[in-house]
């Protein structure tokens, strides 16, 4: 039971992938502006994720060890075009806003790493809750940057204005460093600042 | 002074090892090294006999300051009253604002030949810019030293100046803090404070400000402090509609000698070239430095002009007005010195600078988006002095093999 609650959990924090990891930065730049397309983002790589771990996982044994990183690519990228097809089928505004960082799932180093690490290694079921629990971890981190961002960077959360902006005649001024990418290094560093902190044993020796 | 020492001597107890106070130890040992030239002297087979320490350089700096920034509270309070009596306002009653208050309770006259009006005016709006820095920057600074137990020094006196003389005269002050709060925190403590940030922590503070909020640093409504009233900086004015326009209203005398709107320090070349025979003088700025900013940004200049362009007058704007206008001449002598982020081989400053002189010119004339580009550039050669550090020593290691091989 232990070793499914840690597959599953551990990688939220003792062993994020982006906060320990420093994997998947490039999305988490992209996507975070607001909190809609964070949360569609992160529900369609932790299934990415999951389901990709499974397959993997299930034919890691017959997979020949020359070319296993081009049979993990397709099982990756058939996914990925399925979760792409269902997002424009379904929420066709955020796919857009999203644009080309679904397609790019296929590139995350988090889900071929977790693929090449862990499903190669382990039986069908650890993978997949492996793979939803490294799509947490991935998620925590992007919600958190994209909350802050979309708070301070326009006032608002799930476009509910929270803060007035100052040109509705509110009194806050909107942070525009927050709205452009930059700030979302910024965020992730100050995150991995305050784990590391509380987890000591993460901090690199020097 | 023995007064205070036999103070200082008596609180020691507390702050010491053991004392009741003993976590507040740094707020004890800054406020006796300010006051006081530390009595320790290094012991053993140290070979360092030079008086110049942290405390003498930074010092210094303030001291080749002076000047830049009696200039700019000067010339912030005549911009806003040439204004005010151009609009035929006369009498501080009927100005907004609390400085106008204190103008007018104080009996002075509302005319821009006045030097007394204009210098108070002025500084009305710079002193609680600066007091905000002072405050915020260095109550964060302060708690790292405290967390740290690092020594607080004076290298935050020097930021704190710095800072407010980049910014124009009607930022708001939670901008300011916010501002100075993020550069004290993200150029230099989390690289482990004084002495170990590679960015310049004043230009890293106005660069979040300049992203940040856009519209309170730049544009046309933000450099003279009088509400409503909007003037483009002369860079601004150039890129619209070339340097004929920009000389509308002043000549480049005015902008030698900093009569025009702009940042309250950056106007004044002629200022700044007193601050830098202070700090050429006292050996401590480095003269490589300025000088090579100085032909990179001619040079480039001189290229742009000799290029020419049909649709974009900064290609023509010639080199006097470019070293004239703008921060230039501050951001040299000020900002692109700071020991700590330039580059540190005397081969690499000349590098460092002609990188910031090229790249200054380049954004001016190039990016429509920013008229002022000395900020960018020396922040972007900030990142590359440690490499163009590391290429001077890997060429001067491989000069004296091949010489000794031979």
């Amino acid at each position: 039971m232990s070793k499914v609650s840690d597959a599953l959990f551990d990688p939220v924090f003792k062993n994020n992938p982006i906060a320990l990891q420093i994997l998947g930065i490039c999305s988490a730049l992209a996507v975070t502006t607001k909190m809609e397309t964070t949360v569609i983002m992160c529900i369609a790589l932790t299934l990415v994720v999951g389901f990709s771990s499974f397959f993997v996982s299930l034919i890691r044994n017959s997979i020949p060890s020359s070319i296993r990183i081009i049979v993990q690519m397709t099982i990756i990228a058939s996914l990925v075009i399925v979760a792409d097809q269902i997002l424009k089928a379904f929420v066709y505004d955020i796919s857009k806003q999203l644009s080309v960082f679904v397609g790019l799932i296929i590139t995350n180093c988090i889900v071929m790493g977790r693929a090449e690490a862990y499903a190669m290694k382990n039986g069908p079921v650890l993978s997949f809750l492996d793979g939803i629990g490294n799509g947490l971890g991935y998620s925590a981190v992007l919600l958190i940057v994209g909350a802050i961002r979309e708070l301070f960077g326009s006032g608002k959360f799930f476009n509910i204005p929270v803060f007035k902006l100052a040109s509705d005649d509110g009194w806050y001024t909107g942070n525009g460093l927050m709205v452009s990418p930059p700030s979302a290094f910024l965020l992730i560093g100050v995150l991995i600042w305050i784990l590391r902190t509380f987890q000591p044993d993460q901090v690199e020796e020097e | 002074m023995k007064f205070l020492r036999n103070i200082l001597d008596d609180l020691h107890p507390q702050f010491s090892e053991g004392g009741k106070l003993e976590r507040l130890y740094p707020l004890y040992e800054a406020l006796d090294t300010f006051a006081f030239t530390p009595g320790e002297v290094s012991t053993g087979s140290t070979h360092v006999r030079d008086s110049m320490d942290i405390k003498r350089l930074m010092v210094t700096v303030v001291v080749s300051l002076i000047p830049v920034t009696m200039m700019g509270m000067w010339n912030t309070g005549y911009q806003a009253i040439k204004v005010l009596s151009a609009q035929s306002t006369n009498s501080w009653a009927d100005v907004e604002g609390w400085q106008a208050s204190v103008m007018s309770l104080l009996n002075l006259g509302l005319d821009p030949s006045n030097l007394v009006s204009n210098f108070i005016y002025g500084a009305l709006f710079f002193l609680p810019v600066y007091i905000v820095t002072v405050a915020v920057g260095g109550g964060v600074e302060f708690t790292f030293c405290l967390v740290r137990k690092h020594e607080v020094n004076e290298g935050f006196l020097v930021t704190s100046l710095l800072f407010p003389l980049t910014l124009p005269a009607t930022i708001p002050l939670w901008q300011v803090a916010l501002g100075i709060a993020f550069g004290v925190l993200f150029a230099k403590e989390v690289f482990g404070g004084t002495g170990k940030n590679f960015l310049n922590v004043a230009l890293t503070s106005r660069a979040f400000l300049y992203f940040a909020y856009p519209a309170q640093l730049s544009g046309d409504a933000v450099w003279v402090a009088v509400d409503g009233h909007t003037a483009a900086t002369s860079l601004g004015l150039a890129a619209a509609g070339g340097v004929d326009a920009a000389s509308v209203g002043w000549d480049i005398l005015d902008a030698f000698y900093g009569l025009i709107p702009g940042s309250m320090g950056e106007t004044s070349v002629l200022c700044a070239l007193i601050g830098a025979l202070i700090l050429i003088g006292t050996g401590t700025g480095s003269w490589r430095i300025m000088l090579s900013v100085v032909l990179g940004a001619v040079a480039t200049a001189a290229f742009f002009n000799a290029v020419g362009s049909d649709t974009n007058p900064m290609f023509g704007m010639s080199i006097p007005w470019h070293l004239c206008l703008g921060g230039f001449a501050f951001g040299t002598v000020f900002m692109a010195t700071d020991p700590v982020t330039a580059a540190m081989t005397n081969r690499g400053k000349w590098f460092y600078g002609a990188l910031i002189g090229i790249m200054t010119i380049l954004i001016r004339v190039v990016n429509p988006a920013y008229p002022e580009g000395i900020m960018l550039a020396i922040l972007f050669a900030n990142l590359f002095a440690p490499l163009i550090d590391y290429f001077v020593m890997e060429s001067n290691i491989k000069r004296r093999l091949k010489r000794s091989a031979s």
